[in-house]
């Protein structure tokens, strides 16, 4: 990478993230919402841990990974409706007409998006360890927990970004919002998928890649080091990273081609 | 009967708006539809946790909870509209034409009432082919709908007495907020009995406990603290008729 390349993504990147800042609700939904989801579920749901086969006796152990998914949602809904603005604003076109490479443009805002999740995931392991949660896989499964949330946060920022270039418009990027919600409540995030007792729901949580994502987390804080769950959560994040940012790669040329 | 004129052409205008545009009605017809699938389907086995005891099953446990939780998002929803009307000039331009401003509060809640009527209508649908046993019998299942519907007046005037004061689309987290923790803070996933800690303590002084216990008491067949939650759900909606009326002089006095 050339240093003005590396200018330019850096530039990029701390305007994404300033510009999340200085937004309120943009800085307390992804915080405060998964935040408040797992206070709720992990004590409503907590007499669930007395099921039989249950595999912690603490659910809010077992709910901590749940956050990570969310925040990287939140991550795809801001970076997906900033950009949106940017090319609503005109800001993309003016863009075009400087040096400034369209590859820069990407790798800037999805760098504002992983420096979000880092601060997501310090947060959510916090918060954790506040409340007594005893992180299986111990310091170095906190270091891995940082690596997947940067994955999460580069695949779905890009794919909030594909949204946006594609659609160029902030409210269909948020239309979005609730289809990737549908994923998250049908998978396994509240109770393990060999416990789900409706045959069609566990198989629809079974083929839901988001599963995958959250048993990752949930095996690094309740179970130590599971390599399948690992490898499966790996796998899955790293395809939907790499799909999600050629995608992006292509609408954003075709984008710039239009402006 | 000017009051009443106003409030059906605030209403008819609601109506048509949110029956003729799907990103309107369609978010909220699926997002209780989503939340039983998720509840009912993917926690069944949350019933079978010891001291859980209701009779008709966890799909009918869940069915009371969507069906007040879509009673109140209904009503938070029609109040989105009505931030937009102010946030686009309309409601101003309302708020000139109308002889008796009282009757636009009482439009907006009427649309509110019947938008929900459909959703419940589609939930309840949904649930009895879902295979939900019903233990009550029919003045019961009224006692749950009308639940419902004083719920849903309740949220409405609550968004309303927001939207009138702030007059922005950016006030949405402020009407969804309080009432998405109202929700939430109430026993949603097993009985206040089996709640342990801060959420139980929580729970018990929650007023949608009591309408949440007495719904699944109606639709159980065995009624429990209906005059109870009939009483908060009155009470609630009486808080808010002031609130919302509040507002309007609120947003006149804005201009």
């Amino acid at each position: 990478m050339t240093d003005a390349f590396a200018d330019q993504v850096g530039l990029l990147a701390r305007r994404s993230v300033v510009r999340t800042a200085r937004q309120p609700a943009n800085v307390v939904f992804p915080f405060v919402f998964p935040l408040l989801l797992l206070a709720v579920n992990s004590s409503g749901l907590k007499s669930a841990t007395s099921l039989p086969g249950f595999p912690t006796d603490s659910y809010l152990a077992f709910a901590l990974a749940v956050p990570f998914i969310q925040g990287a949602l939140f991550a795809t809904m801001n970076a997906g409706t900033d950009l949106a603005r940017d090319i609503q604003t005109g800001f993309l076109n003016r863009l075009a007409l400087t040096p400034m490479r369209g590859t820069a443009l990407l790798a800037g805002q999805l760098g504002g998006v992983m420096a979000m999740t880092v601060a997501q995931t310090a947060v959510w392991i916090g918060a954790g360890l506040l409340l007594g949660v005893d992180i299986a896989s111990g310091p170095l499964g906190i270091v891995v927990l940082f690596v997947f949330s940067l994955l999460l946060g580069l695949g779905f920022g890009a794919i909030g970004a594909f949204l946006a270039l594609r659609t160029g418009s902030g409210e269909a990027v948020q239309g979005m919002f609730p289809v990737f919600f549908v994923f998250l409540f049908i998978s396994s995030m509240a109770i393990p998928r060999n416990l789900i007792e409706i045959d069609w729901f566990r198989t629809a949580t079974t083929l839901n890649p988001v599963s995958y994502l959250i048993e990752a987390v949930r095996s690094l804080i309740i179970i130590g080091w599971d390599a399948e769950a690992l490898a499966l959560g790996f796998g899955i994040a790293t395809l939907i990273a790499a799909i999600a940012v050629s995608l992006s790669s292509l609408a954003l040329r075709t984008r710039l081609t239009r402006s | 009967m000017r009051t009443l004129s106003v409030a059906q052409g605030v209403a008819w205008r609601v109506l048509h708006n949110v029956f003729t545009n799907p990103s309107l009605l369609i978010p909220s017809l699926v997002f209780p539809l989503f939340f039983f699938v998720a509840f009912a389907g993917g926690l069944s086995r949350i019933g079978q946790v010891p001291g859980f005891d209701y009779p008709p099953g966890y799909t009918a446990f869940q069915f009371v909870f969507v069906l007040l939780q879509s009673a109140a998002f209904g009503g938070v929803f029609t109040g989105f509209g009505i931030a937009r009307d102010f946030e686009s000039g309309f409601g101003r331009r309302l708020l000139i034409s109308a002889p008796h401003r009282t009757g636009i509060v009482l439009g907006y809640a009427a649309a509110a009432l019947v938008r929900w009527l459909l959703t419940a209508a589609v939930v309840t649908a949904v649930a009895i082919i879902a295979g939900m046993q019903v233990g009550g019998n029919g003045v019961d299942l009224f006692g749950l709908y009308a639940l419902g519907l004083i719920l849903n007046l309740a949220a409405i005037l609550w968004a309303a007495g927001v939207a009138l004061r702030l007059r922005t689309m950016q006030a949405g987290p402020v009407m969804q907020m309080p009432v998405f923790l109202l929700l939430f803070f109430a026993p949603v996933y097993v009985p206040l009995a089996l709640l342990q800690g801060w959420i139980h303590d929580v729970a018990r002084v929650n007023p949608i406990t009591r309408m949440l216990e007495a719904g699944r008491g109606l639709l159980a067949g065995t009624p429990t603290e209906v005059g109870l939650a009939f009483g908060v759900a009155v009470a609630l909606v009486l808080a808010f008729s002031l609130w919302a009326l509040r507002g309007l002089r609120s947003a006149e006095q804005a201009g």
